[in-house]
């Protein structure tokens, strides 16, 4: 032994402690020689890579820290304007979610009727996807219906994106729609579809108004239709900003939640009803002339004079003139004002099919998102509103039976209570003061959801908080890009920028789509100039003006091809291949039965993922499995598992929930055979693309003439995701690119591959990469990424200043027109003409934005008025009217007799019966109303939560949150279980009995409400029912969104039977209620 | 009287002392903390149970769970709060617990191997390097803090990220909190602060607002994480009157001491006297 004097015997605690201060041997003395090296990760980081999270929209900025080619750790990072640095449990679980031991790193490959798994090499596998896309699409391939082109193949669907990238999507779309495959979907058509009819129609983009830091600038805060506090609780730091500075914070909501713990004020209301509410308030300002009447007469429709032929649904009992009671669709022609013709988004009448018809069956409402409808002449008005045909006068006599005793008897909430919502909105809002709405899925997610949104939009307009800080309508979007995946939509019914796609019956030619003939006003005329571009972007010098830019080469629509028709496709079996990129149905979409058996009648599947979901495995370990309805080796569907890459491990960029395109580096390569999508849809398409070279055949073309040749990096060849986003901003015939979407052109000579989003690239930086620190900037943080459109924050904020342009107040104050300078300023990007002023009137005969007067603040809109009434965009009426949920104990108390949205999308099937609702025979036997939620610690159908240990243990079991009086009356005992039943199927969740869960009392009867998460499925760390079993497909007509938020069931204590006696029981509960396929139909 | 643990501890030159204040009044009980705290630093999951206990399924803090964030529902309305609707005079109360970093830090003095020592930056930390896993200091925290990890058999709690800190950065919670319930800095100023917070509260109508362990002058000489808290202590299972377990061990030596002299004289004097 050797003794190391004196250094060495320095070191011996007992000597430190002998001859040194510390004494007593707890401090200095005896620290260890790890602990004296002890040094942060971060500080020894290699690199420190910026991203951003992937969980929910807010779009929380990340360092990730890089050390010998391993992520070691991620934080926030504090620059972000949004976040400054904080992460909710989700975002600081992203180390465990992205190196974490529950990823597979392994493709795997189940042949048809195997009973497991196989491992296959990536390369064979996607060598085997490409040759089944190619067979599928041969054999299913359709050049015309009812000779019409179609030119497209209904054998193959995809579905996901919201998770991904939007270079990502952008691949995704344009490989697909070149293979003719129009049946692309994905999150959004699930989450948010119908905010982009309800925000598109009122005021001409389809997306959240605002801006997350301005919430802190609300005088008033109104939080309905989201639990702010637990699905974005990082964006929630900017209520309690607000709350801070003094606004009220008001929360309406059927549960008493994390958000409401934080409110000043909680409104329990029953699920569903929130128009009645919101009509409620419109009726309380209209009643009391509290409306901010030089907002609302220079910047709405409210002067606009409607036909004389409209009928009211006041008039005709629920319904709106122009109802077709054969196909539940209604004709918009007597919504129109006077002496105009609001043409429907895209296009010619077509003799076969109504246009309106058409427009709904295909999901024209949502293109409504960003362009907007046109118009042919000048709108006559009444500037003294009070004409009887008037807007503002139609508004005050459809919403006057909205009294408080009818928000009483439809939202169960007293008229006291509701006086003081209306009392601190009305006391909130004016010149001085603003008030906001923030919502999310609680308001979207019903088979009316565009109409919720839209009575919101309606009063945020009368009470003029629109475009003026502080004010707006917060759409809070619960995927990391799902905006993105809407703007580059991974969409049926769209092409990027919200182009509509085109229709089989009334599109024939790229002149026809473009209404080449009709005159237009407003931004919408210069859509030539966006889908030529975009034209060009796809089929590069091969598209030109003699071809019609290739528009033939796009598939057409016959109707609705959203994903529950996907669903219905498949159970027919039409629909044969389907890719899930990220998305897990047999969790996460409504009647998750449906989903499994329809994917169980595929040929083949493809599920790209982090780890084995639900939607991989339902074949061998899925609830049929366990009942007997399917067994494992009848099964015939091929399934190729593709583990995929995390966002760690990509380059690409994220649209938060406000339009901002953030970049996110990638950090470390994916180990195994993970990969990005955009590796997966590149290379499939050039494999594809290999296989077929040298065709012939005319449907080959538009795949083999695609502009697809981009250049790879890496061990892996990843193609280069900044490539991808300079496709997209765009570039000129010198391929220099583009500044903006101002600069796109119809003859051919630029190239965009969504239009919206062209300027992104502007001097060929990547303006998304751009993270000037929040403290260098104000709070609009103007040089913090880049957001659409043209960088503006807040939008529509012309309507920030008065008609003259100066502001509101000082308070206020935004965005104004200096005339010594001639032009638009102010803190934001003015969203105006910059040189326009405010005393501009157009000539009759103006076209495009010169039709636009100096007043008007919508420039989207063909009147460019923020729309109170909508004359055209909204397919299930002009106005909302309170309808009652699909599956409702309660009968509808504004129309006893009009129990349901007339307009509603139904797919009657055996597996998804409605329950008997209101005073209708069995409707006690589903007496109670669900309503279905997100907690804090999972997210969405639980993939990216339930396999991470850090959130699972957190909330480790499904449950069902009710009252203790539902306990009572149904012998539900806390912590252990209960069954929930209705005429889809039945579930088992633990209960908790909670004060939270308000039972409500409307019309003199006692309303219960139970709550479910969402989350849980059975794979996973922790697992449990998945709500959807008991969700139906009921779909919203505009935005084809389910209805998940409220529906009826029973529930009964203890669990559910195992095996057959499941369905056994939820069939004998359908008897006894005497559930029938006719249940649930009427108009 | 204040006392400063780190001089006392043997530091000469040294920072100011750091702490938290963790203001429950603004806390939306994310649990951030929690899992940011397991992140930084590796502390394992605690466990995959259903507890029912409102949205606490974590239960307390322990070897495994560095931060807990309590839920309490409560029938009673909180201050300036609406109440909303009769019947919903209801109040959720979530607050987020750690170690308290003591003045006088029980756990510290009954280590008998210097595992657990005092930092430069006044917070106490286990050396794991060190531990032998006796679990002496499990019993001797007055608050629970500290537990004794099942799979490495040595004591485990908050450092208050002790190797952040030793660069300049805030520890993980703190850093993660989305509404800044969670605030870290130099312990006087955050004392400060809190007293802000505090008279503001009151002011707003929140009577039953509260600090809790910013007092120096307490049983354990006050924390270097302290709260602000809407109710009594034990309603989030904090003890009312903590006292450092170890307050008495002097005397008590001095007892034991007096006692051994007095047996030792007896035995001698029995011992001399049967000699004689």
């Amino acid at each position: 032994m050797t003794m190391n004097l004196p250094g060495g015997l320095g070191s011996w605690p007992l000597l430190r402690q002998l001859v040194g201060p510390d004494r007593s041997g707890r401090g200095a003395a005896v620290r260890s020689a790890r602990t004296d090296h002890l040094r942060a990760r971060t500080a020894d980081a290699d690199r420190v890579v910026k991203s951003v999270c992937p969980y929910c929209a807010v779009g929380c900025a990340q360092n990730v820290y890089v050390k010998d080619e391993r992520v070691v750790h991620i934080e926030g990072d504090p620059d972000s304007p949004v976040s400054r640095g904080r992460l909710c449990p989700k975002g600081a679980a992203t180390l465990q979610l992205t190196t974490g031991e529950s990823r597979l790193y392994q493709a795997l490959y189940r042949p048809p009727g195997a009973a497991d798994w196989q491992e296959i090499d990536l390369d064979t596998a996607m060598d085997m996807i490409a040759d089944r896309v190619i067979a599928t699409r041969r054999a299913t391939w359709e050049w015309e219906q009812a000779g019409k082109r179609t030119a497209r193949t209904m054998g193959i669907a995809s579905l996901g994106g919201a998770t991904l990238d939007n270079e990502e999507n952008y691949l995704i779309k344009k490989l697909l729609t070149s293979l003719g495959v129009v049946q692309i979907e994905n999150q959004a058509r699930v989450c948010h579809s119908s905010t982009v009819v309800g925000l598109g129609t009122s005021f001409g983009r389809g997306g959240a108004t605002t801006f997350l830091q301005d919430l802190q600038h609300s005088d008033c805060v109104i939080i309905q239709g989201s639990n702010f506090a637990e699905a974005h609780p990082v964006g929630f730091q900017w209520v309690m900003e607000a709350k801070a500075r003094g606004a009220v914070i008001i929360h309406v909501d059927p549960r008493f939640t994390r958000t409401s713990a934080l409110a000043d004020l909680h409104v329990p209301i029953r699920a569903g009803s929130d128009v009645a509410f919101l009509g409620g308030i419109i009726n309380h300002v209209l009643s009391n002339e509290l409306y901010f009447r030089e907002f609302v007469l220079a910047y709405t429709n409210a002067a606009t004079i409607l036909r004389e032929d409209y009928r009211d649904s006041e008039d005709l009992d629920g319904l709106f003139s122009g109802f077709d009671p054969d196909h539940r669709h209604y004709s918009s022609e007597t919504w129109q004002y006077e002496g105009m013709l609001t043409v429907a988004a895209s296009g010619q009448r077509d003799q076969a099919y109504d246009s309106d018809y058409d427009e709904h069956v295909a999901g024209g409402s949502e293109t409504h998102g960003a362009i907007g409808h046109s118009m042919e002449g000048t709108p006559r008005r009444d500037d003294t509103l009070t004409d009887p045909r008037c807007v503002l006068q139609v508004l005050k006599r459809h919403f006057a039976r909205y009294t408080p005793e009818l928000v009483e008897r439809a939202c169960g909430v007293p008229p006291e209570l509701f006086e003081r919502v209306c009392r601190h909105l009305t006391e909130n809002s004016g010149p001085e003061r603003t008030a906001e709405f923030v919502y999310a899925v609680g308001w979207t997610q019903h088979s009316d959801g565009s109409q919720f949104i839209r009575a919101a939009c309606i009063l945020q307009l009368l009470l003029g908080n629109m475009g003026r800080p502080g004010g707006g309508i917060q759409a809070l979007r619960g995927h990391a890009s799902i905006q993105g995946s809407s703007d580059i939509p991974t969409l049926f019914n769209l092409l990027p920028g919200y182009i509509p796609m085109p229709h089989a019956h009334r599109h024939e030619t790229l002149n026809a789509f473009l209404m080449a003939d009709a005159a237009h006003k407003g931004y919408w005329a210069d859509m030539p100039n966006y889908l030529v571009s975009l034209l060009k972007a796809w089929w590069g010098s091969s598209a030109r003006a003699d071809n019609d830019f290739r528009f033939d080469w796009l598939p057409r629509l016959t109707g609705s091809h959203s994903t529950y028709d996907t669903v219905m496709a498949q159970l027919d079996g039409f629909c044969k291949g389907y890719f899930l990129l990220g998305e897990n149905p047999a969790v996460g979409s409504a009647n998750a039965k449906m989903q499994r058996l329809g994917m169980a009648n595929l040929d083949w599947l493809v599920v790209r993922d982090f780890n084995l979901i639900e939607s991989a495995t339902w074949w061998k370990d899925g609830p049929e499995i366990e009942t007997g309805e399917l067994r494992t080796e009848d099964i015939g569907t091929e399934v190729f598992f593709l583990p995929a890459a995390t966002h760690t491990e990509k380059s690409g960029s994220f649209t938060n929930t406000n339009r901002m395109l953030q970049w996110h580096h990638q950090a470390v390569e994916p180990a195994g055979d993970a990969r990005s999508e955009l590796w997966f849809m590149y290379h499939l398409g050039r494999i594809i693309r290999e296989k077929l070279a040298g065709s012939t055949d005319p449907m080959d073309a538009p795949v083999l003439y695609l502009t697809w040749d981009y250049p790879v990096e890496g061990g892996q060849a990843e193609p280069v995701a900044e490539a991808v986003l300079a496709e997209i901003n765009g570039w000129d015939e010198h391929g220099d690119p583009l500044p903006g979407y101002a600069a796109l052109k119809a003859d051919g000579s630029t190239s965009c591959g969504c239009w919206i989003y062209c300027g992104v690239y502007k001097d060929g930086v990547n303006q998304a990469a751009r993270r000037k620190p929040a403290e260098e900037q104000n709070w609009i943080a103007a040089e913090w990424a880049w957001a659409w459109p043209d960088n503006r924050r807040l939008m529509y904020n012309r309507a920030s200043a008065r008609p003259d342009g100066s502001p509101w107040s000082e308070r206020k104050k935004l965005v104004w027109w200096d005339a010594a300078q001639g032009r638009w300023t102010g803190y934001d990007v003015p969203d105006f003409d910059a040189t326009k002023p405010p005393d501009y009137r157009p000539a009759p005969d103006a076209l495009g934005t010169d039709a636009l007067s100096g007043i008007d603040p919508f420039i989207m809109q063909a009147d460019g008025k923020g729309w109170l009434f909508a004359p055209a965009g909204v397919v299930d009426g002009p106005l909302p009217v309170h309808y009652e949920p699909q599956d409702s104990p309660v009968r509808n108390p504004l129309h006893p007799d009009r129990q349901r949205n007339p307009a509603r999308m139904l797919f009657p099937h055996e597996h998804n019966r409605a329950n008997p609702s209101g005073d209708e025979p069995g409707a006690a036997l589903y007496p109670y109303v669900v309503t279905t939620y997100r907690l804090t610690e999972h997210f969405t159908s639980g993939a990216m939560s339930r396999t991470v240990p850090y959130l699972a243990e957190l909330q480790p079991e499904m449950f069902c949150e009710v009252s203790p009086e539902l306990a009572a009356e149904r012998g539900l005992v806390h912590g252990d279980w209960a069954t929930i039943v209705t005429a889809r199927n039945a579930i088992e969740a633990r209960v908790l009995v909670t004060r939270r869960m308000p039972a409500l009392h409307l019309d003199g009867k006692v309303v219960h409400q139970i709550g479910l998460p969402f989350h849980f499925g059975p794979n996973g760390l922790v697992t449990g029912d998945a709500a959807n079993e008991l969700s139906s497909i009921t779909l919203d007509p505009n935005s084809h969104i389910q209805e998940v938020k409220a529906f009826s069931a029973d529930i009964r204590p203890g669990r559910r039977p195992r095996g057959p006696g499941l369905t056994d029981l939820v069939r004998d509960q359908q008897r006894r209620a005497g559930v029938t396929e006719h249940t649930g139909m009427e108009i | 009287m204040s006392v400063d643990p780190a001089t006392a501890s043997g530091y000469t030159a040294h920072p100011q002392r750091m702490g938290f204040f963790t203001d429950t009044s603004v806390c939306i009980g994310c649990k951030a903390c929690e899992v940011a705290c397991k992140e930084w630093n590796a502390v394992p999951d605690d466990g995959m149970t259903f507890t029912g206990m409102s949205y606490d399924n974590t239960m307390s803090l322990s070897a495994d769970t560095w931060r807990h964030v309590a839920f309490i529902e409560q029938p009673r309305p909180l201050g300036h709060q609406d109440p909303g609707v009769e019947g919903m005079d209801f109040r959720w109360l979530m607050a987020s617990d750690v170690c308290k970093h003591c003045t006088h830090a029980a756990c510290l003095d009954v280590c008998p191997t210097g595992s657990l020592f005092r930092t430069e930056f006044g917070t106490v930390v286990v050396q794991d390097d060190i531990c032998n896993g006796c679990g002496y200091c499990v019993p001797a925290c007055p608050y629970g803090v500290i537990g004794k990890r099942e799979t490495t058999g040595v004591a485990a709690k908050c450092t208050l990220c002790y190797d952040r800190l030793g660069v300049g950065q805030e520890p993980a919670c703190a850093k993660s909190c989305p509404t800044d319930s969670i605030q870290f800095g130099e312990l006087d100023e955050l004392r400060e602060r809190a007293a802000r917070r505090l008279e503001q509260m009151r002011a707003a109508g929140v009577d039953s607002a509260r600090l809790y362990g910013h007092d120096p002058d307490d049983g354990v000489g006050g924390t270097g994480a302290f709260f602000l808290l809407l109710d009594e202590p034990e309603v989030y299972g904090l003890p009312p009157d903590p006292v450092v377990t170890t307050r008495d061990l002097p005397s008590m030596w001095r007892q034991a001491g007096i006692a051994a002299a007095v047996l030792l004289a007896g035995i001698a004097a029995a011992t001399w006297g049967s000699r004689t």
